[in-house]
């Protein structure tokens, strides 16, 4: 096989920590290659190399054999290099056709948008994505956006195409179509490197996959000549049990804790985003909300958490009507919220850690004292969370942006959860993290359900859904369709209401 | 490595290049010009007295803006919230109490400066948080308003009768002039006050719960949604003290310096806008900017001088911090784009 990439001997620190330690990647014409570790292991740090946002403070990369020099993403994109971002780099007040035409090479002076975005069209009816190629990007759910990048991408008409977890967003059929499109694109002679955590993916796609471990190169090898559990044992150096829990049922059906009656909310176009919502969630119960992103589900939290008004219906706690209450008020009816896009909503980044972790309760005692906030206290507080919740981190006073996202979640987790909520609104707390801090994180939940918590889970991750749920109710298109007792999910009906049958 | 240095080069021919056309028109060297601003603004007693003068505007305006910046609040009207607080000590001392005994006064005076300095500010922070309309350019155009209802005062209303019809209001009364260090114009009153504040500002933004508050905003305006902060609240009460902040830098001018209001542009040459400068370099940290300010000072005085030293137009100073903007930018710039990486590591 011709190879169309080496790297070799990169090496990249930042300050103390080294991320990449002198690895070397090999990419075939004509194959997919899966790269494979846990958050933090050096998968993104590599590839963010080979796309031109880093220098490498050792080692070589060549193309076609020749050595190339990859100073910025722009060198990158003229060698025929392509990235979909995990963390979507998109500006938000433009158009997705304006995102798509930034930075391609044939764009005209005037109307540089026209041809591209019939080519979006095209692309969009050819791959059956559903998108509208004048929305600005601001009104998109996430998984849209994701869209957006993978189209992006595409009419870059690169060779060398890097997936940063690109189905994290995807339902299980528009997983199976991107890869169906990728098997096509690797007959056309284009590579493709696949950062993922998620074995089933590997497996299922990929012909060769490189393990990362702790900035170190694990191996690389052929995926019909390994399983699954010795693919994990390379990402962690030990087996972990990936069976899920035994089946914990309590006997929630008395205390209503947040109920929920015909709900209905308008989106940022003014639409009508969820429709006559109507659904109790116990004591001690997890409630989960499947769907694909963008039929309702981020309105529907927000309105529920007080980002967003309700325009008919009411939401009660514990037989108070909270309709239309502000965000405060409903927090401190004990109600923790773990948002959507934890870098963007979640912490702010910019700020330390230990600031973060009081974001939601920074004006409480004993954090507050009159007009001043008490840093020595503040400061203890910080540790407390990052040993009882194992956040990595050097201390509690780095800014939070800098710590992994699996640690970030963590993060909000710690701050969530530390302060006795009597609900819990989960949007998609596991997205895009490794298997341990999934682990973790469904531990922590679980705790909390077992403590008398009721929460409103939503996920995209069925698997996630039925390990957890105690009821499951399928969002489409702003209504919610049946709601399942978690011993009668069937998952062909799941997956066909999520998608309108 | 030579894409770190490229910016800094590219920044040093471009001084070179000005400088070199300074030379050309002016028919002075560039090194005298720029010896004759630094001994004359640090060189002597006087000149440091006239730069510490000049500094008490540059530090106050600095201060409140750096905390509207903090907030992502664009706070442009600095100098008509200095003018405005001008006119509200000029109607304190002439108009509301022109016989109190001096303690109250002074004091009067600051308080009422500040309060109108504020307002001036709370107008653009309401069309803000009501009508969403954009601070930039209300605060700014609130500039012009106040540069005019100045000079409307002058020499209109308040043109005073005994002033062989300059337009000036009357002249304070002593008991409404700030004292000043021996015979030098600073007014040390004003320059405590701002040193003081500065350090006050610095314990707000960095140890209170408002700073908290402050910072989430102007940081990640989705985490302060989300932590149910009220953004409106906030970026009224950061314009607010923006304002009288601005406010107090002209009270001390008309009552330390000149007193009597005076045209606007005789009260200030643009302490506000410079303020803006004042404020980044110090990067929004009100210790920084007591020095940012200091040197700025410096600068206006090192300009009055070369126009009478050397017969230079006034204009060459506004060169030369061009020039000294363009380097300190360039080199800020390259080091933003440095720490945005470092910052995306962890992705």
């Amino acid at each position: 096989m011709e190879k169309i990439l080496q790297m070799k001997g990169i090496t990249k620190r930042f300050g103390n920590i080294v991320a990449n330690d002198r690895i070397d990647f090999e990419l075939d014409r004509g194959e997919i290659h899966g790269l494979l570790g846990e958050n933090g292991a050096g998968k993104t740090t590599l590839m963010n190399i080979l796309y031109g946002l880093y220098s490498p403070d050792e080692g070589e990369i060549y193309i076609n054999g020749a050595k190339v020099d990859i100073k910025s993403p722009h060198d990158a994109i003229r060698l025929g290099i392509s990235m979909v971002h995990q963390n979507f780099k998109l500006i938000q007040s433009h158009t997705v056709v304006e995102n798509v035409a930034l930075g391609l090479q044939d764009t005209k002076f005037f109307y540089p948008t026209r041809l591209i975005e019939k080519k979006i069209r095209d692309f969009s009816q050819k791959y059956n994505f559903k998108i509208d190629p004048t929305t600005p990007i601001w009104q998109l759910s996430a998984g849209e956006k994701q869209r957006v990048e993978i189209i992006k991408a595409f009419c870059r008409e690169a060779k060398i195409f890097i997936l940063d977890e690109p189905t994290t967003m995807l339902t299980p059929n528009e997983t199976r179509e991107l890869f169906r499109l990728l098997r096509l694109l690797r007959e056309e002679g284009i590579s493709i490197i696949l950062i993922t955590h998620k074995l089933d993916e590997v497996i299922n796609v990929c012909d060769r996959v490189t393990v990362l471990r702790g900035g170190k190169k694990v191996d690389t090898v052929e995926i019909n000549k390994v399983d699954k559990e010795e693919l994990t044992r390379m990402m962690f150096g030990q087996d972990i049990d990936l069976k899920g829990r035994d089946q914990y049922i309590g006997n929630f059906r008395e205390d209503v804790v947040l109920e929920v009656r015909d709900l209905t909310v308008l989106n940022d176009k003014g639409i009508v985003a969820v429709k006559d919502v109507s659904f109790d969630i116990h004591r001690g119960e997890i409630f989960g909300i499947a769907g694909v992103s963008g039929n309702g589900q981020r309105e529907l939290i927000e309105a529920i958490t007080g980002l967003r008004r309700v325009i008919k219906g009411s939401i009660k706690i514990l037989g108070e009507d909270v309709t239309n209450m502000g965000v405060k008020e409903i927090l401190n009816r004990r109600v923790a919220h773990i948002p959507e896009e934890r870098m963007r909503v979640g912490i702010v980044p910019s700020m330390s850690l230990e600031e973060n972790a009081i974001l939601r309760s920074y004006d409480k005692s004993p954090f507050s004292k009159g007009l001043m906030l008490d840093y020595s206290i503040i400061s203890d507080y910080a540790k407390e969370l990052i040993s009882e919740y194992k956040i990595s981190a050097l201390d509690e006073k780095v800014p939070a942006g800098t710590l992994s996202g699996g640690n970030i979640q963590k993060l909000i987790l710690a701050r969530e959860l530390s302060t006795s909520p009597i609900i819990i609104i989960a949007s998609h707390p596991t997205q895009g993290l490794d298997v341990r801090s999934i682990q973790q994180i469904h531990e922590l939940l679980l705790r909390k359900k077992e403590e008398g918590c009721a929460i409103l889970l939503v996920s995209e991750d069925l698997q996630e859904l039925i390990d957890l749920s105690d009821r499951i109710a399928v969002m489409f298109n702003g209504s919610i369709k049946r709601i399942m007792d978690i011993d009668r999910v069937n998952i062909e009906e799941i997956g066909s209401l999520m998608v309108g049958v | 490595m030579a894409e770190k240095y490229k910016n800094t080069l590219l920044s040093i021919l471009v001084i070179i290049l000005g400088l070199l056309a300074m030379y050309l028109i002016s028919g002075v060297r560039p090194d005298i010009i720029l010896r004759s601003i630094v001994i004359s603004a640090f060189g002597s007693v006087y000149g440091i007295s006239e730069t510490l003068t000049k500094s008490i505007p540059l530090i106050l305006c600095g201060l409140g803006l750096s905390l509207s910046f903090r907030a992502s609040v664009w706070n442009i009207g600095a100098e008509g919230q200095l003018l405005m607080g001008a006119v509200g000590a000029t109607w304190v001392t002439l108009y509301l109490i022109p016989n109190a005994p001096r303690l109250i006064l002074i004091l009067t005076m600051f308080i009422v400066g500040a309060i109108l300095g504020g307002i001036w500010a709370l107008i653009p922070a309401i069309l803000k948080v009501k009508f969403n309309l954009n601070e930039i350019i209300v605060s700014l155009m609130m500039n012009y308003i106040a540069i005019e209802f100045v000079n409307y005062l002058v020499y209109g209303p308040w043109k005073s009768p005994y002033e062989w019809g300059f337009p000036y209001s009357t002249k304070f009364p002593p008991s409404a002039q700030l004292p000043r260090i021996f015979d030098t114009r600073v007014h040390y009153p004003t320059l405590i006050l701002s040193i003081v504040l500065a350090v006050i500002l610095y314990i707000i933004l960095n140890k209170s719960k408002l700073g908290y508050e402050i910072r989430v905003v102007g940081d990640n305006i989705e985490a302060a949604r989300y932590a149910g902060l009220d953004i409106p609240k906030i970026v009224l009460i950061v314009l607010l003290l923006s304002g009288g902040l601005a406010g107090l830098a002209g009270v001390g001018e008309v009552a330390g310096i000149h007193h009597r209001l005076r045209v606007a542009s005789g009260i200030s040459p643009g302490y506000g806008y410079t303020a803006v400068i004042v404020a980044w370099l110090g990067r929004l940290n009100p210790i920084l900017i007591l020095l940012v300010s200091f040197l700025f000072g410096g600068l206006l005085v090192g300009g009055d001088a070369i126009q009478v030293s050397l017969g230079l137009p006034g204009a060459t100073i506004n060169f030369i911090n061009g020039l000294i903007l363009i380097f300190i930018l360039v080199q800020g710039t390259s080091k933003m784009r440095i720490s945005y990486v470092r910052k995306r590591r962890s992705e």
